[in-house]
């Protein structure tokens, strides 16, 4: 057993040093570095999304947490969002960047990931049954959660609507 | 006289009854399906394919329990979440909801008082015990020891009792709101606790006597479901089964929430990587988790009574929520809770449950409900074990395996 850990709340100091990491690392990859609330949201273009993320890996985020895709309709756009951090670094471990990219929502194609992250393999599966996403390059790509008539659906996207019982609905 | 036959089968394709046709397998290789109806994996199916007793490739077939949590998650008011969410784990349910109650916190911007977050916690460990006992049971009678299973059932309700005493409800308490706490500490509830803690603390030595150090039993589980610490974090693999293969990562630690950056605990790391360590990090977790809950009942109990909750919503409540809180030490839910609008915002927040990290991913536009939240528990995570490590193992392995990354399948369907 391993012991003697120490408790240090993330300052901003830490956060600070690591967008500036991020920005030196990516160069012109990104469009923006901004603080979130709890993550670091990089805005990378789509056709240098794959390259974004070698580098960030290379940097020390070695898994996804979470692969959270948002539908505005009104823009008429998917935002993906790859959040990710570290295991083996421990500093690194203590922020979450999200790894950004917009697609377009009546043609949502992107490139996969599970081949830099293994990680992200469920969880792209899971985002294509629910949003349609197709994930070009992924070496399973099929409905993880739902049978596939449901899934055809869409059920995350905002087209879906939950229909209540109309009871006490006049 | 001709005899005409009405109805009954003509052909031989007539015998066929739809869905139930047959196909040749490859030579050597058999495709078994294990479960869903519970042959060691209630509500979640486990497609193998075997040469011999060899798996060589396993493909989990998950979602018998999917309840669109994120979906319905989106048309209901921000306080009628709690409820629903901790329905993935109904015996871990502080646990599950404080990081989604914690979004809510980043947006709103506000810090719970300094009681609220002790009470808090304190419940997450009382939750993290019971969930982990619920584990061992189920991971006892996998691998066929009875009595762990029921010694471990039996010794949860001490802890589901517990948490009665404190929250009014054995599971699913929905006790964290945003801002702070339903419900104060009763009067009687410090001697229960460590009456619970002295309890615990001696039949986790007689576990480790007639389970973990059990021959029979480290037969089982030594070197069993091996992962090295590389592959664990490529992998992304969370809670006891990262920290049994030596990744030093616990979201209470490494982003503490709560009163954990003031309690004194240890996380427990091995390096093994085998369900046996698996299963030993489960103890030594309780062991702390103990601790924990002494250190948060002594602090409750040497400071005065107050309302756990912010005082942003506190003081504008009318005057019999205050009767009724010096009456019975109960917040009643807030009627402007109900309503609540959230500022627009997007926050992110992580928890460690007792199966491991869960992280909400919460967005919200102004409205008084949310626009998109995101959750990724533990288990949906750990799932990606099945297909990467399974493949290797015998088949009389795959019980252990499951039991010992203690896969809980209505957690991770959501």
């Amino acid at each position: 057993m391993v012991e003697g850990l120490r408790f240090m709340k993330l300052s901003e100091e830490m956060v600070r040093v690591v967008i500036e990491k991020v920005k030196k690392e990516l160069g012109d990859l990104v469009k923006s570095v901004e603080e979130g609330k709890g993550y670091i949201s990089i805005k990378v273009p789509l056709n240098r999304l794959r390259e974004a993320a070698v580098k960030l890996k290379n940097m020390g985020f070695d898994h996804v947490k979470s692969l959270t895709v948002t539908d505005y309709k009104k823009k008429g756009v998917f935002e993906v969002m790859y959040m990710a951090s570290s295991y083996l670094d421990e500093e690194l471990s203590r922020i979450i960047v999200s790894l950004t990219v917009e697609i377009d929502r009546n043609n949502p194609r992107m490139p996969s990931l599970s081949d830099i992250w293994t990680s992200v393999e469920f969880q792209e599966r899971e985002v294509y049954e629910f949003f349609g996403i197709h994930f070009e390059g992924h070496p399973d790509l099929r409905p993880l959660l739902l049978v596939p008539d449901i899934a055809d659906l869409k059920p995350l996207t905002k087209d879906f609507i939950v229909k209540e019982e109309p009871i006490f609905k006049s | 006289m001709s005899v005409s036959v009405i109805g009954g089968p003509k052909r031989e394709s007539d015998l066929k009854i739809p869905g139930t046709e047959v196909r040749k397998i490859e030579k050597d290789l058999y495709e078994v399906f294990i479960g869903p109806q519970h042959p060691g994996s209630g509500h979640m199916r486990i497609i193998i394919r075997v040469d011999g007793d060899v798996i060589v490739e396993a493909d989990p077939d998950m979602g018998y329990v999917h309840r669109t949590m994120e979906k319905l998650g989106e048309i209901r008011q921000y306080i009628k979440n709690i409820p629903l969410f901790e329905r993935m784990a109904i015996q871990d349910a502080c646990n599950v909801t404080v990081p989604y109650v914690l979004a809510l916190e980043k947006i709103l911007d506000i810090e719970p008082p300094q009681r609220a977050k002790y009470l808090r916690s304190l419940l997450c460990e009382i939750n993290r015990i019971a969930a982990h006992l619920y584990g061992f049971g189920i991971f006892g009678v996998f691998i066929g020891h009875s009595t762990m299973y029921m010694w471990a059932f039996a010794d949860r309700e001490v802890m589901v009792e517990l948490a009665e005493k404190l929250t009014g409800a054995r599971l699913t308490h929905s006790y964290p709101i945003p801002g702070g706490a339903r419900r104060d500490m009763p009067q009687d509830f410090p001697q229960a606790a460590r009456k619970a803690a002295r309890y615990m603390r001696r039949r986790l030595e007689e576990y480790r006597k007639i389970f973990l150090d059990n021959p029979v039993m480290k037969a089982r589980m030594e070197g069993v479901g091996y992962i090295p610490k590389k592959l664990a974090a490529e992998l992304g693999v969370v809670g006891p089964v990262a920290r049994a293969s030596g990744i030093k990562y616990d979201a209470r630690y490494n982003d503490p929430y709560d009163a954990y950056d003031e309690v004194d605990f240890e996380i427990p790391v091995f390096e093994e990587g085998d369900a046996l360590a698996r299963a030993w990090v489960k103890v030594e977790e309780i062991k702390q988790s103990l601790r924990i809950i002494e250190q948060a009942v002594d602090w409750l109990e040497s400071h005065t009574s107050e309302a756990p909750i912010h005082d942003k919503f506190w003081a504008k409540s009318p005057p019999l929520w205050k009767k009724v809180f010096e009456k019975e030490g109960r917040v009643k839910l807030l009627p402007m809770m109900a309503t609540m609008k959230i500022p627009p915002g997007k926050a992110f927040a992580r928890g460690e449950t007792a199966r491991g990290e869960i992280v909400y991913y919460v967005e919200s536009t102004g409205d008084s409900i949310p626009y998109r939240v995101r959750i990724v528990s533990p288990s949906a995570r750990n799932a990606i074990v099945f297909k990467y490590v399974v493949p290797g193992h015998r088949v009389m392995d795959l019980p252990t395996i499951y039991g010992s990354i203690d896969y809980f399948p209505p957690e991770a369907d959501r």
